[in-house]
């Protein structure tokens, strides 16, 4: 019968923090690596989150789940390599071809080059797709996709989407500017849907 | 990289007054960021009613982002571990 122990959380038989934090270390792994989609980096983020957890631990107010609060420091960790990517990447690197792509360039891919009223490959109706939710096939399809965006294409992605990030605060993280901020964004949805429907809703699907 | 989008956001002359497929991809994907102008509304509403193409890709774009709400990694049920 517990009664009004709530915040006694020092008392014996609870996990220390850094058991507690362990517990939680592949889960963060799994995530940093969806993200970032280097194991190197995805390593370095997760150390640098559970190190910073153990300095900040006061500031856990335990009202969150500790999994949330984690992921909340991961996040900032992700953000901050990818800010590092966006910048070294700017010169050359594989980011130097997507960025010449222009505009005429990329819809070409997407639109008849004489008629832009036109979609190649006309988008289909997808039959059921919460079904697919349901599916760990259908995740790992998804997973392929966005790493098949080009590199700087899947980082402004990942913020909005997976992160939830405004796109101003993207162009601020990153430092790009708001219109390709858009463009990116355009980009890599145009290219996850044409790569769902190809791999997943056409014919490979429920 | 940036004109075509300049050019959508710019209020339209009477000969651009119909989108096409390609430009209402482009407002369909703002549309997930941002609220569109009354205008933009209207024109996109035009072209949708007229071209299940687009009508399709605007669902899938909206699935998309409710999907990833429901991504393994961004909302694991318990005892989802493997």
């Amino acid at each position: 019968m517990p009664v009004e122990d709530n915040g006694h959380t020092e008392a014996g038989g609870q996990s220390s923090l850094p058991e507690q934090l362990a517990a939680h270390r592949d889960y963060l792994y799994r995530f940093a690596l969806a993200q970032l989609r280097d194991e190197n980096h995805a390593e370095d983020v997760v150390q640098e989150t559970l190190l910073a957890a153990v300095q900040k631990a006061a500031s856990f107010s335990g009202r969150a789940q500790l999994r949330t609060w984690l992921t909340g420091i991961l996040k900032h960790k992700i953000i901050d390599v990818f800010r590092q990517q966006t910048r070294e990447a700017l010169p050359a690197g594989p980011e130097h071809d997507e960025a010449t792509l222009t505009d005429d360039e990329f819809d070409d891919l997407y639109f008849n080059a004489d008629d832009r009223d036109h979609w190649r490959s006309f988008p289909q109706t997808w039959a059921n797709p919460e079904r697919s939710l349901e599916q760990k096939r259908f995740w790992e399809v998804f997973d392929a996709c966005t790493k098949g965006m080009p590199a700087q294409t899947a980082r402004v992605f990942i913020l909005r989407e997976f992160m939830g990030l405004e796109t101003e605060e993207i162009c601020k993280e990153l430092g790009i500017t708001t219109n390709n901020c858009w463009v990116l964004l355009y980009r890599a949805r145009m290219n996850l849907r044409q790569c769902l429907e190809m791999r997943w809703f056409d014919g490979a699907r429920q | 990289m940036e004109q075509d989008n300049d050019k959508m956001r710019r209020s339209p002359r009477s000969e651009e007054v119909k989108l096409n497929c390609k430009q209402v991809s482009v407002l369909l994907s703002q549309a997930q960021d941002q609220p569109l102008s009354a205008l933009e509304r209207l024109r996109l509403e035009a072209h949708l009613k007229l071209c299940a193409g687009c009508e399709n890709f605007m669902k899938q774009l909206e699935f998309l982002r409710a999907a990833i709400r429901r991504h393994p990694l961004v909302r694991p049920r318990d005892g989802d571990g493997e």
